[in-house]
């Protein structure tokens, strides 16, 4: 029997409305509230052997909240973890996707929630968890529920997830490749024809809308300040000591440069794939200008050039992997009182 | 402009006495055709070997794949610029050796080559698991310039795909398909009440290995300008790129465009197919700029209603793909856009570098991120060791039993830009 923890917030435990949000978080055995209907939705295959509840409000107020109600969970040792479902419930989605979260990373088990889709939990946590969209209020619950009953088995019993329409949960943006049943070039003009017409047509993929960062005010005495180098452009001590990859690239490099006044072609190359290497090889320059901002230094024009350089792959490495080398990278700067970076790309 | 494609249906390719097609069977002499497309000091050596789809055979590096053409009647040869005079082709008659290809591999190039797997996983990937291939290993001489060696490399696929290719030039074609596209004016009279449609072929030019050519120019030297469909049927358009290998378009797909082709499918039903706008990608923000305004004002010049756009490459490209998108809507034109992915290996990531609300109507070719194991072969055609180095290979791809592990963007045509493979992508 696949055994099941059940959170719940204190309306759905029948405690009250929200001069009842602020309770802290209490575990009951067994079923309670919306868990009857998952217990029918079940049919036998999985049991609720507990059933945490929180107050809306206590749980946005108070961090210590997520860490009390995973150790309620551990205790009952659960193979699944399923949390409201919320509806529209602003407070109560946040609440659902964050400890639905947690107890996947925390206790590696599969976790399901339900949402109405414009709740704010799901934009927080639909990449992270599945997220079985629902109507916006309790009258969806009839609906809902056999969707997160059904998906929450079938990732116990470890079975392979359809896509999103299928199973009923908001798409996480992961996205996967199969083998469409006519060539791409067909299915574009088949789009062209559908969208010529005004008829309905679904786009294979959904632009994304971009984060905008905003630039930092200027260096005020750049005569003083610290500057450092760091570069998409793949240059590295000769012979790519950490072996960042040509293309897609897995990690950054941190280099020293101290004592480096020019890089040579016996001392520096690229790893980059995706421009030809000659001119980059004979001279890293190029890419990385150590002996200009050697030059600068010695004339006085920036205080100093940073002792080590950063360096990755640009070329087809993912923006989700770039903006963590980016934050990491950013920290060592930080930490070295390094003021201004001069950035290059290829 | 009308051309007639026949094809010659080719079941088989074998060494033989004398080059000539018989039977369906493209009989191939060995020592005349080494002869044709040697001389190139900057080469080393030219082999040549015949492979089969359903073999347990792996070409890697690839560098570019060509269809054996010949012009059999009218205007110009196949190529012009490079192996015909510069005259202008896309009429008269073509003869196709369909089901063979000439492939070119041998050292590495740059980063940015490609595998072609005859049999197993990575067949599924390519399309250039179901041609009978000829496949040519050019060895460079010691410390030649990349540049030098891939032109070097280019002009042996090109000779032998012309070579090859004039054994049809006198064979009865199993099936002759007829395409014509008329000087603007005259075609827009022929279907008055259909809307207009153009496609919009943007071509890899950045630079540095990533160069295309139309009659011989590199694309970067050009600003966007009209052909008729027909042209790149006889190869006016032809690689000479090292983009990754899933998303370039080799010299086979420029000459068997699928969007062109799928164009002239629906065209006189649907709409109008009033022939194409080549564009290039160039890296600096004034072309992308210049490009992408040139490119907007002939599509509106010639009265399109909509227009389907291509990208060829990615990262940097998507920019010319989102530039090009947005000034061509802007001007009322409806547009679909064809690209690929690069979603990281768990999926998980942005897919393009570059977006556009009015972007609303895209097809996938699928993420090339996407990690793929490809079994051994029990022989390998060119230098394995590449499978390292290569775009979406990474240091251990190659396993110790000849398996290799990487992502799909290391398969010649696994997510085509132009819509030739059947792959695409969903958000889960």
């Amino acid at each position: 029997m696949i055994r099941v923890v059940h959170y719940i917030n204190q309306f759905f435990a029948q405690i009250g409305g929200e001069e009842k949000a602020n309770i802290p978080p209490e575990v009951r055995d067994g079923i309670l509230g919306p868990g009857m209907a998952f217990k029918a939705a079940f049919k036998g295959e999985a049991e609720i052997v507990a059933t945490v509840i929180c107050g809306d409000s206590y749980f946005a107020e108070n961090q210590s909240a997520v860490s009390q109600i995973l150790e309620m969970i551990k205790k009952y040792n659960p193979d699944l973890f399923i949390a409201g479902p919320a509806f529209n419930a602003g407070r109560y989605g946040t609440a659902c996707g964050t400890i639905a979260k947690a107890v996947k990373d925390n206790l590696n088990i599969p976790v399901v929630t339900g949402m109405y889709v414009e709740n704010p939990g799901v934009d927080l946590f639909k990449k992270d968890i599945y997220i079985i969209s629902t109507k916006d209020n309790a009258a969806g619950m009839r609906d809902a529920v056999p969707k997160m009953a059904a998906l929450g088995l079938k990732l116990a019993k470890g079975e392979a997830i359809g896509a999103p329409d299928a199973e009923g949960y908001i798409p996480r943006g992961i996205r996967k490749n199969y083998f469409a049943e006519v060539r791409g070039s067909k299915r574009a003009v088949d789009m062209l024809v559908k969208k010529i017409k005004g008829e309905q047509f679904e786009s294979e993929f959904v632009m994304p809308l971009f984060d905008k960062v905003a630039p930092n005010p200027p260096v005020l005495d750049i005569t003083k300040a610290k500057i450092a180098l760091v570069t998409s452009g793949g240059i590295v001590p000769k012979g790519n000591p950490d072996k960042i990859e040509s293309s897609s690239a897995s990690k950054f490099g941190e280099y020293s440069i101290e004592g480096v006044y020019d890089l040579t072609e016996e001392t520096f190359e690229t790893a980059h794939g995706g421009y030809d290497p000659v001119y980059a090889n004979k001279d890293a320059d190029r890419v990385l200008p150590v002996d200009v901002l050697r030059e600068l230094e010695k004339e006085g024009i920036i205080g100093k050039l940073h002792e080590k350089y950063y360096s990755t792959v640009g070329n087809g490495t993912a923006v989700k992997s770039a903006a963590k080398f980016g934050a990491e990278i950013a920290k060592r700067l930080i930490a070295d009182g390094v003021e201004a970076v001069v950035l290059t790309s290829t | 402009m009308r051309l007639e494609l026949g094809k010659i249906f080719i079941k088989d390719v074998q060494f033989g006495s004398k080059t000539e097609v018989k039977d369906g069977i493209l009989y191939v002499n060995k020592e005349e055709l080494l002869k044709e497309v040697g001389g190139d000091e900057r080469l080393k050596s030219i082999d040549v070997d015949i492979v089969h789809p359903g073999e347990k055979v792996r070409i890697i590096p690839v560098k570019d794949v060509i269809e054996p053409r010949v012009k059999a009647e009218g205007n110009g040869g196949i190529f012009p610029g490079f192996i015909s005079k510069v005259d202008t082709v896309g009429s008269g008659r073509t003869h196709v050796l369909k089901g063979a290809a000439v492939v070119t591999t041998g050292k590495i190039v740059g980063f940015q080559e490609g595998i072609i797997d005859m049999s197993g996983e990575g067949a599924k990937y390519t399309p250039f698991s179901k041609t009978h291939n000829i496949v040519f290993i050019c060895e460079p001489v010691d410390n030649l310039m990349q540049h030098e060696h891939e032109q070097a490399v280019r002009m042996v696929g090109l000779k032998a795909a012309s070579y090859l290719g004039k054994a049809g030039k006198n064979v009865e074609p199993d099936e002759v398909k007829v395409y014509e596209t008329k000087p603007l004016l005259e075609q827009v009279k022929e279907y008055p009440n259909l809307p207009k449609v153009v496609y919009v072929y943007m071509l890899q030019s950045q630079g540095l290995l990533h160069d295309t050519y139309v009659y011989g120019v590199d694309a970067k030297k050009i600003i966007p300008t009209f052909i008729y469909p027909t042209e790149v049927f006889d190869g006016a358009i032809v690689s000479g790129n090292c983009v990754s290998a899933c998303d370039k378009n080799p010299t086979y797909v420029h000459m068997n465009h699928p969007i062109i082709e799928d164009l002239y499918e629906r065209h006189g039903k649907d709409y109008n197919f009033i022939g194409c706008v080549i564009t290039n990608e160039n890296v600096y923000l004034a072309d992308k700029e210049r490009s992408s305004n040139y490119t907007a004002k002939l599509v509106e010049f010639l009265g399109a209603d909509a227009a389907i756009i291509s990208e060829e490459g990615f990262g940097n490209p998507d920019a010319d793909l989102v530039m090009n998108c947005y000034k061509i809507e802007e001007k009322g034109i409806k547009t679909v856009l064809v690209t690929d992915e690069y979603a990281g290996r768990d999926g998980s990531s942005q897919s393009l570098a570059d977006s556009t609300p009015k972007g609303n109507a895209v097809v996938t070719a699928g993420n090339a991120n996407e990690v793929i194991v490809l079994p051994p072969m029990d022989k390998v055609i060119g230098h394995v060791e590449a499978a390292d180095i290569i775009a979406g290979g990474f240091a251990g791809s190659l396993r110790p039993d000849g398996s290799i592990e990487a992502e799909i963007q290391v398969i010649t045509g696994a997510t085509s830009e132009v819509g030739f493979g059947y792959l695409s992508a969903k958000s889960y």
